[in-house]
């Protein structure tokens, strides 16, 4: 039996492009971990359910675990990696989770941060319910969510009072 | 000055690395090593006649095949039995690779390792395996009745029988003013971590030694495990847990199947080997929980005091019992929760099905408990015509009889005696948070409005803490910094922040100066792991015990360093100093180099430090007898007993007339862990406990078919709850602190998650008026209740 062949792709992932060599059916989820070895974004369930390995593909939310990473040939792509402030401290979303315990195990959370970063770039100052439906397609084993909803709100606000930018 | 940090809201220092995606899960973990997957049975019963593996040779990328056929000695043998117990008279455990049979779907028949997961996976579905097909025997009732048998030698399908009794329960019943029986049944869940299990096993050929990184609650007696597996001295194996996503009970479990494997594989093949579980493995050969029916019968007075309580309950331990007799065991004590009925009767059957095996999942039996002893209180409530919170407080222990010993023997072999609790208390703060006397007028004017809202409590006492102990190492660097380690592991409860905020207070020192490391036998051999809530009470107690020990040897040092009396001294900011004159002091850091009396002064620190040394006598060895260099120390905590927390919870439901939809309007929690160490970590365990409890209740439900196939291994179908599910959770907390450890602390992991069914289901019973019996319950469930349903 052959190996499967492979296929040239360039991805830019948080700003660096980055040429990879994948075969047609590598996900795109393993391509961000194993092949670029970005490891913060995490799988949950490889069927589009959990969200852990949401990341975000020109500006959306998209579960990498449903994606190949040949589609992504091309995309511009932030992970969790790339929601931090520029000097690799903690980003808005990052610093929100942090001051409100919105992660316990932290598995699900690279998933959330980038929902929640492409969210508010949508929505600067969601209301409770819009924070809450907002991270509702997300599973977390842990936390119950109630801090996760305040994390979202704090989050709006700290990225309010440093202006914008992600 | 230092500030005290013991019960502050202390942001969590694991965090910043987390967040931003610098956290090593397993996964994340050797991208180069080979990749395993397992060959597993997609039948719930059978015998494998043959494993033919010969279409599968050619594939690129192939580095072995296993079967247990290549298992000689020890690794070929059964997986241990974890707990044995007297009454386990059939215990039975699985082999690393089925031998002959399979007793479950999922089971695993043969190991593929490979360049990577995909090849591996490829080269899986090419092998074909025979199979003579024999009865499955799925669910509690068709277990029961014996007539197909899931272990040949096993007669009925019973693996233990056990009874306890305190009092002559029947008699008590039969002499009762009023008497009831009651017919209950829970559902299997499971513990779902959002990570599965893996692990990562590496040979160091020259060396002769084994590391394996896995993804476990115990990696102390994972590398006892696999030392006595694979026939290796165990000071050859070390095991590392890595950040860990979740373990909610099911990785206490241990050797798994695939640690046995990927480590055998490792040393076999002198190269890494990786497994890492995906999450329909997850589902069909990890572990369950909870699938329990019960009998009740008893009695009680007019005032609706519980005289004689009688339980009869069958315990679904699925294929295999590697973890004992511990759930049904807890069921069958916790049931009990703040109350003292004058008898108590219970037996138990723990019975085999051709289904995953059945391990702790958080609660470990306890939900199951609290949902039958509170259906009693609420069945005598109705049939009095009493208040229910009336009714729990008739029956509570009271304050004044901690401890209060119930006759019977715990989880850990030790006797069942609450240490300490004020449950009347609790009651009141829970009546108060809620509105729980104004509700009825509220129900009246939903009722006048055409809708249906109803109220439900539910109490339960968790003993927590277990034993046997944890132990701490502490060691002061001579730069100043703390070094912590605790043998049992970690999983996202924050013990790091927990851990750090109890040394740094002990030892004088801030936050940031404390560094702890959790699970890694490298730094700390001696320990049992992270389950039944015990790392506040063990390890938490241990480092402070430690602490002390280390704190005592600084004061010691510097005493003679600044010739003064060590009642003298105190620890101020990381300074040993004289009390009352800050100016004569000396950092901790100093006190480690001169702790460790080095020929040479080889930086910054040692060459200040030895400006306070004191001359030494020369007729003395420079580490006198019984000391030991370094400003270091190691200390256990063994309590006598268990520490029991309490809570209880009330949650107000609303129920849709024409759909049968259930949702909660309000959930309310008040929690009794003893004294709080850090009030943000509990009430986070707390919002999980609850969102668990909440899917327990309404969601979730492993279900099999009839053939044993689990229909809905995905999170497609095994609906856990999202955001939208999980209600807002309100929290009152009371602190009786436990007077059995220097902490005064209880657990506080599982709490949140033991009344939920319980609560859940007298408000539903509250709003429609149809009495409960099973739990989860769906709308549908509900709908067709209330199509069967007859009040009589």
């Amino acid at each position: 039996m052959s190996t499967d062949a492979l296929h040239d792709i360039t991805i830019t992932i948080n700003g660096v492009p980055r040429k990879l060599q994948v075969p047609a059916r590598r996900l795109l989820s393993d391509a961000i971990r194993h092949d670029a070895r970005l490891t913060g974004t995490h799988v949950g369930c490889e069927h589009g359910v959990c969200g852990a390995c949401t990341v975000i593909v020109d500006g959306a939310p998209v579960r990498s675990c449903l994606m190949f990473a040949v589609t992504a040939d091309g995309a511009d792509i932030v992970t969790t990696e790339g929601c931090r402030a520029p000097d690799g401290a903690m980003g808005p979303v990052q610093q929100a989770f942090r001051e409100c315990h919105a992660l316990q195990c932290g598995f699900c959370t690279p998933g959330f941060i980038t929902t929640i970063s492409a969210f508010l770039e949508t929505n600067a100052d969601p209301t409770e319910p819009e924070a809450r439906e907002a991270i509702a397609g997300n599973l977390c084993r842990c936390t119950g969510y109630q801090n996760i909803v305040a994390a979202v709100l704090r989050a709006a606000e700290i990225r309010r009072d440093a202006g914008p930018g992600r | 000055m230092t500030t005290k940090l013991f019960g502050q809201r202390v942001p969590r220092v694991e965090d910043p690395r987390l967040v931003r995606g610098d956290g090593r899960y397993l996964d994340d973990l050797g991208h180069d090593a080979l990749a395993a997957a397992f060959v597993r049975s997609p039948h719930a019963h059978a015998r494998v006649v043959d494993v033919d593996v010969s279409a599968a040779l050619d594939v690129d990328g192939l580095v072995a095949i296993y079967t247990h056929e290549d298992l000689a000695g020890r690794v070929g043998e059964p997986l241990p039995l974890l707990i044995p117990h007297p009454t386990l008279t059939h215990g039975r455990t699985p082999y690393a690779l089925a031998k002959a049979e399979v007793n479950h779907v999922g089971e695993a028949i043969a190991m593929v390792v490979a360049a990577d997961r995909y090849v591996a996976e490829d080269v899986a579905a090419l092998i074909d395996v025979s199979y003579e097909f024999l009865p499955p025997v799925v669910g509690i009732v068709k277990a029961r009745d014996g007539s197909a048998l899931v272990h040949d030698d096993v007669p009925g399908n019973v693996a233990a029988t056990m009874l306890q009794e305190v009092g002559d329960a029947a008699a008590v019943i039969d002499g009762s003013a009023h008497h009831q029986s009651l017919s209950l049944s829970i559902e299997r869940s499971a513990s779902m971590p959002m990570e599965g299990k893996g692990a990562l096993a590496r040979w160091d050929a020259d060396d002769e030694s084994l590391l394996v990184h896995t993804s476990t609650q115990t990696s102390t007696s994972v590398r006892q495990a696999l030392a006595a597996k694979l026939g290796l001295p165990v000071d050859r194996v070390e095991v590392v847990t890595p950040d860990v996503g979740g373990g909610f009970g099911v990785k206490i479990v241990h050797p798994w199947p695939e640690e046995v494997m990927v480590s055998w594989a490792a040393i076999r093949l002198g190269r890494p080997v990786k497994w890492v579980e995906d999450r329909r493995e997850h589902f069909i050969s990890s572990a369950h929980e909870r699938g329990q029916l019960h009998e009740v019968e008893f009695g009680y007075d007019d005032e609706g005091r519980l005289l004689g309580l009688s339980v009869r309950f069958w315990h679904d331990n699925g294929a295999y019992t590697p973890y004992g007799l511990i759930v049904p065991i807890i069921t069958s004590t916790q049931l009990l929760g703040p109350y003292k009925p004058v008898a108590y009767r219970v037996e138990f059957q723990s019975l085999y099905t051709n289904t995953v095996m059945v391990t702790p999942y958080r609660g470990a039996g306890r939900p199951q408990g609290c949902f039958v002893m509170e259906r009693v209180m609420d069945a005598i409530a109705r049939d009095l015509g009493l208040d229910r919170a009336v009714v729990r407080e008739r029956n509570f222990i009271s304050p004044d009889e901690m401890p209060y010993d119930h006759g019977l023997i715990f989880q850990d072999g030790r006797p069942l005696i609450y240490d300490s609790g004020d449950f009347p208390a609790t009651l009141a703060k829970l009546k108060h948070l809620v509105g729980w006397d104004e509700f009825a007028a509220q129900r009246d004017q939903a009722r006048a409005e055409g809708r249906r809202v109803g109220i439900g409590l539910a109490c339960y006492v968790e003993g927590t803490g277990v034993g046997p102990y944890e132990g701490g190492h502490i060691r002061v660097e001579t730069d100043g910094s703390v070094v912590v380690s605790t043998g049992l592991t970690t999983q996202g409860q924050g013990h790091q922040t927990m851990l750090a905020q109890i040394v740094a207070d002990e030892l004088g020192v801030s936050m940031d100066r404390v560094r702890v490391t959790t699970g890694d036998t490298r730094r700390f051999k001696y320990a049992v792991g992270t389950f039944a809530s015990r790392t506040a009470v063990m390890s938490g107690s241990a480092v402070a015990l430690t602490a002390r020990t280390v704190r005592a040897k600084a004061l010691k040092v510097a005493a003679d360093a600044l010739e003064a009396s060590e009642e003298d001294l105190e620890i101020v900011d990381g300074h040993v100093q004289v009390k009352g004159s800050p100016g004569a002091r000396i950092d901790l850091g100093a006190v480690a180099v001169l702790s460790n009396p080095l020929r040479y002064a080889f930086d910054e620190a040692a060459a200040r430090a030895t400006q306070f040394a004191v001359p030494s006598d020369p007729n003395q060895p420079p580490v006198g007898p019984g000391e030991e260099p370094g400003l270091e120390g190691t200390d256990y905590y063994s309590p006598v007993g268990s520490t029991f927390a309490n809570g209880m919870h009330a949650v107000i439901v609303e129920t849709d007339p024409d759909t049968a939809e259930i949702t909660i309007l309000r959930y309310c929690v008040v929690h009794d862990c003893g004294t709080i160490i850090n009030p943000m970590i509990v009430e986070g365990q707390v919002h999980g406990g609850v969102a668990q409890g909440v899917g327990g209740a309404l969601y979730e439900r492993i279900e099999y078919d009839d053939s044993g196939q689990l229909v809905n291994a995905s999170f497609m179908d095994f609906l856990m709850p999202y955001a939208s599910e999980v209600p807002h959770i309100e929290i009152d907390h009371l602190e009786t602190p436990s007077p059995l450890n220097p902490l005064g602390v209880k657990g506080a992991g599982e709490a949140g998650v033991i009344p939920g069914s319980a609560a859940i289901a007298s408000a539903i019973e509250d709003a429609e008026g149809i009495v409960i019996r099973a739990m989860p319950i769906s709308p549908s469930d509900l709908f067709d209740l209330r199509g069967r349903y007859s009040p009589s």
